[in-house]
């Protein structure tokens, strides 16, 4: 992830950067009592939590390839939950579906040991304006 | 909490009226409610509200001071989800099953959110649910949702 740091809230939950997926960075969080739900399950609000930083490192990561300074404020995000979470590590990644000039639409998945089985998936609207500007 | 208390909602004896207040007293103390250090605020027959404190630690943007969003979310998938329960008056096993959130502006910080959730529909297997976020003034929001959650061991009805 190019030069972004990652806000206390993902720290804390021990999120953090794992690799780069063809220039999407691929977020990781650590199993922990901090992210469940249910007992032996991963709490859904950590697992949207992890999406959202995947969706907005993703669009990040894109705006820093278009050389664009831009504030980004979420406008909405909705989640499907698909199968439940268990207490291991959890992966998410951000794709860019339109990033234009007044808003972006990013989706994110969220998965566990097997990639090919998703456990949650996000879609985030994020409103996008000049950095430096008020609005 | 006492020996005595059950330690989690699948404990609960056969006939439990479901207490919010109580509950929140178990789902609130362990996990990532715990850890979000979220707490039981109010409830009605169909809604029930639960409070999340401002901390520097659910920072979103660390230049503002602004939470994250996050926290938000599981303010408000806990605070949905108790509401089924307060509806049904027991404790029924479920799973969110999605979860929209619209964020209509950002929590002031310093200030404690407070997560109102309405089960307004339930089916044998579905509790339709929505709801709201607000720091101070009902009127004036910091996000809405809405969701439906899943009842996976039992019905609702």
């Amino acid at each position: 992830m190019t030069g972004e740091a990652l806000p206390p809230y993902a720290l804390a939950l021990g999120i953090s950067v794992d690799h780069d997926e063809a220039e999407n960075p691929v977020l990781s969080m650590d199993p922990s009592e901090r992210v469940l739900g249910r007992p032996g399950f991963l709490h859904g609000g950590a697992m949207s939590g992890l999406m959202e930083m995947a969706a907005i490192a993703a669009l990040r990561a894109e705006l820093v390839r278009r050389g664009e300074e831009m504030q980004l404020k979420p406008v909405n995000v909705s989640v499907e939950f698909m199968r439940g979470g268990t207490e291991q590590r959890t992966f998410a990644m951000g794709t860019v579906t339109r990033a234009g000039r007044r808003v972006a639409l990013v989706n994110a998945e969220c998965w566990q040991d097997d990639r090919t089985k998703p456990i949650a998936l996000a879609q985030m609207k994020i409103l996008l304006s000049p950095a430096g500007s008020s609005q | 909490m006492s020996d005595t208390e059950p330690q989690t909602l699948n404990d609960l004896p056969p006939g439990f009226v479901f207490d919010p207040s109580r509950a929140s007293k178990m789902t609130t103390r362990h996990g990532h409610g715990g850890w979000l250090g979220i707490t039981y605020h109010a409830h009605g027959p169909d809604w029930a509200e639960l409070a999340l404190p401002w901390r520097e630690e659910l920072v979103g943007v660390a230049e503002t001071g602004v939470l994250a969003s996050g926290p938000i979310i599981s303010l408000m998938d806990n605070a949905t989800s108790m509401s089924v329960w307060t509806r049904t008056g027991r404790f029924v096993p479920h799973a969110t099953l999605d979860l929209r959130v619209d964020y209509m502006r950002a929590a002031v910080p310093g200030r404690t959110v407070i997560g109102h959730g309405e089960c307004y529909k339930l089916t044998r297997t579905i509790a339709f649910i929505r709801g709201f976020a607000h720091d101070g003034d009902p009127a004036d929001p910091v996000a809405h949702v809405i969701g439906t959650f899943m009842a996976t061991h039992g019905t609702y009805l």
